[in-house]
């Protein structure tokens, strides 16, 4: 599914070097974490591998089932397959969430030659996939993110993943800003999209959101590198130790 | 074999050049009729004045009207105060009269109509000889359960070609006719409200207008009568050099109501265009007028050749008590907007209300927004304008709110946003006020923001392209403003927005 290989990045604008030879492969169907300290390179990860500006690629690869992720623009990634849930999702004032998930969807179901989704069957789709989120109407209908909580932010950005079907879920410290009942809410509308052909990216910092949504692998990252990976008990190291040993180990 | 595989990729890289082409900088309704032209000569004089008055059929009193004004017109001066930049306007180079040769005998039906007139708005999308039945905005539970009757009175170039709807009108007893027409059937009625929202001598375009003006609609509301539909007038352009000159006037008697919807495309050009246009509005007590105006003129290139120059003198006059006036515009065309369509607020607790979209890409300047003069005692007023600037546009908002002394409580809200795509255009926020008592209260906000990237990329990441999102937030940003068009004019009025900032970034 999804392939990294000795990925190198730094900063635009900036000469400094933050990804320092990355490789991950995460096959179709698996859940893998990665962990790791602030300032490891795990957001910028995640925002390379969906194309945000101001990166610069300096070496590696990265494909999505054997197509260069680097070469496309953000919306033909997402088109692929690919699909990012953002640690602090973007507000839109004045665009209806409704009408924004609508807006994609048939953007992407025209980037495959699809025909748009009618809006009978939107409406449909979109309150059954609502409801198990615990997602109200009203939520629906104010525009994207806009005086949303963190909570709601977060349980947002799942709905959205529900609603366009991607292969490969990217999530990007989802956990973050999150209380119990929330991260109960966003780990059980993960685990019901798990399946064989969809494999996910957790990035993390801590391990309680592993408590959830039970990963097959867990890779720590520091210092623009994958330092360590293991099974969940690696999550579980992590929690009890700090990092401090692992990354020394890097 | 190679032979057909170059063929294909010939045909493939054929196919996307003459699309691209197509799609860049092309004004989507630039297209020409091929219909024979009567003109008048070039030109502006006490002649052409009466060749106008007299095509019309107009009695003395009207021609005389005319000529006041001409004089009045040529003793004054092209003001010059608004942020706009275009070359000298030569007057004696315009065509001040011009009609299709097939229409010199008016028809007595719209099947004595020439086709191609009737094709245009077709293509146009404006059904004249049945109602209307439009889709609502996004989404199945926004649409209207049954279709909306639209009346439409279609201006081609100068001439008034068909009218629907009279026979329902009539029976509600609304006039709603070409302005020709009611000076020839109704001149009591317009002897006594032509010019007294916008008089004669009101200012350079408006007496130009009164002087030459062609044709234009005439609308009417009796006493206590809600107006059964929406009324209609698209205006097109489509005679190339030819000053347009359109008069509206509306009058809501005592506690009427009616909605007119205006909207305007016109056909591409490399010569610059002139319009002058004057609408006038009387709302007498207890009255409700909205006016709704869509406009997409051609604005011109991207290097700003050719496109419309549109000077526009647009004002409501709240002349009793709880009279009530709405002008809602999204202005996306046009190469020059000159434009402030105005509320008086004579009437005691009357109220007016200006929503405004403004859209200025590559060379296109406007200078626009409203002037609300409160006269009455708790006179209410609300400014709502969104202006959005990209390529190399300059969009100023220029907003004059006045509370007189006998206006005792009086209040008004103006909230003037503007947003920037790129870093080539400007956008400018003039607001005059005037409080000249201490019971009125007046507030005025104003915000300045580019698009921005995170959204863009937000909205990318879900899988629109980048003219989608753009389109996407810039809507968002609209809202309040599209919220306040008629259903039918607020979907047109998205896409409007959409295609008017193609190519803006990137």
């Amino acid at each position: 599914m999804l392939k990294i290989d000795n990925l190198h990045v730094k900063l635009e604008d900036e000469d400094k070097q933050i990804l320092k030879g990355v490789t991950l492969e995460v096959p179709a169907g698996e859940v893998h974490a990665i962990m790791g300290p602030n300032g490891s390179g795990k957001s910028t990860l995640s925002y390379v591998l969906s194309g945000r500006d101001g990166y610069e690629v300096t070496d590696g690869t990265a494909s999505l089932d054997g197509e260069d992720l680097l070469d496309m623009e953000p919306e033909e990634r997402a088109a692929a397959g690919l699909f990012l849930a953002f640690q602090y999702p973007v507000e839109i004032p004045g665009v209806g969430n409704m009408t924004f998930l609508r807006t994609a969807l048939n953007a992407q179901r025209k980037a495959k030659g699809l025909d748009e989704v009618s809006a009978g069957d939107f409406l449909k789709l979109i309150r059954e996939k609502a409801k198990d989120l615990k997602i109200d109407a009203d939520m629906l209908k104010r525009p994207v993110n806009v005086g949303f909580s963190g909570g709601e932010k977060k349980r947002n950005e799942i709905l959205q993943m529900a609603m366009l079907e991607p292969r490969m879920c990217i999530m990007d410290e989802t956990d973050s800003g999150l209380d119990v009942d929330a991260m109960r809410l966003v780990s059980d509308g993960v685990n019901a999209l798990r399946s064989e052909g969809r494999s996910f990216l957790v990035i993390t910092h801590y391990q309680r959101l592993l408590n959830h949504i039970q990963p097959d692998v867990v890779h720590i990252m520091s210092n623009g590198r994958i330092v360590k990976s293991g099974g969940p008990e690696l999550a579980l190291q992590v929690e009890e130790e700090g990092y401090g040993d692992l990354v020394e180990a890097g | 074999m190679t032979e057909t595989v170059d063929l294909e990729v010939r045909e493939g890289v054929d196919r996307e050049t003459v699309e691209t082409v197509q799609n860049m900088g092309s004004y989507k309704y630039g297209w020409d009729t091929e219909i024979e032209m009567d003109y008048a000569p070039k030109g502006v004089n006490e002649d052409i004045v009466r060749l106008i008055s007299e095509k019309n059929g107009e009695p003395e009193w009207m021609t005389e009207w005319r000529l006041e004004a001409f004089r009045r017109w040529k003793t004054m001066e092209e003001p010059r105060w608004a942020m706009l930049n275009y070359p000298v306007i030569d007057y004696q180079d315009q065509y001040y009269y011009a009609r299709p040769k097939s229409m010199e005998v008016k028809p007595k039906s719209l099947d004595e109509v020439d086709p191609k007139l009737l094709a245009t708005y077709e293509k146009l999308g404006i059904p004249l000889k049945e109602q209307m039945i439009l889709a609502g905005v996004e989404g199945a539970d926004a649409a209207p359960a049954d279709g909306r009757k639209v009346a439409v009175d279609a201006v081609f170039d100068s001439v008034s070609v068909g009218t629907t709807f009279k026979d329902e009108l009539a029976k509600a007893g609304v006039i709603f006719c070409s302005i020709s027409e009611a000076i020839r059937e109704h001149p009591e009625l317009v002897k006594k409200y032509l010019g007294s929202v916008v008089p004669q001598s009101d200012n350079f375009f408006a007496t130009l207008n009164s002087a030459v003006f062609s044709d234009g609609s005439f609308v009417y509301v009796p006493p206590g009568v809600r107006c059964p539909m929406e009324l209609s007038t698209y205006f097109r352009i489509n005679a190339e050099n030819t000053g347009q000159f359109e008069r509206t006037l509306i009058i809501a008697d005592k506690g009427s109501y009616v909605s007119y919807l205006e909207g305007c495309t016109a056909p591409q050009r490399d010569t610059n265009q002139l319009h002058a246009a004057v609408v006038e509005i009387v709302v007498l007590e207890d009255a409700e007028v909205k006016y709704s105006t869509v406009q997409n003129w051609f604005p011109g290139d991207e290097n700003g050749k050719g496109g419309i120059y549109n000077f526009v003198t647009k004002r409501a006059d709240c002349r009793e008590a709880r009279a009530k006036v709405m002008w809602t515009q999204v202005e996306t065309g046009s190469a020059i907007t000159w434009k402030y369509p105005s509320c008086i607020l004579r009437g005691d607790e009357s109220q007016g209300e200006f929503y405004s979209i403004a859209i200025a890409n590559n060379m296109q300047q406007a200078d626009t927004g409203t002037k609300m003069i409160h006269l009455g005692k708790d006179t209410r007023s609300r400014i709502v304008s969104k202006g959005i600037s990209a390529g190399k546009a300059q969009n100023t908002y220029r907003g004059l709110v006045t509370m007189h002394p006998r206006a005792k409580n009086s209040r008004n809200y103006t909230q003037c946003d503007s947003l920037l795509i790129g870093s080539e255009c400007g956008a400018h926020t003039v607001p005059y006020i005037e409080v000249k008592n201490t019971s009125s209260r007046v507030e005025h906000e104003a915000t300045t923001s580019k698009v921005d990237d995170d959204q863009l990329f937000y909205c990318r990441s879900r899988g629109m392209d980048e003219e989608e999102a753009v389109a996407l937030v810039v809507n968002g940003f609209c809202r309040e403003v599209l919220q306040a068009l008629p259903m039918e004019f607020a979907m047109e009025a998205q896409s409007l927005v959409a295609i008017s900032l193609e190519g803006s970034v990137g």
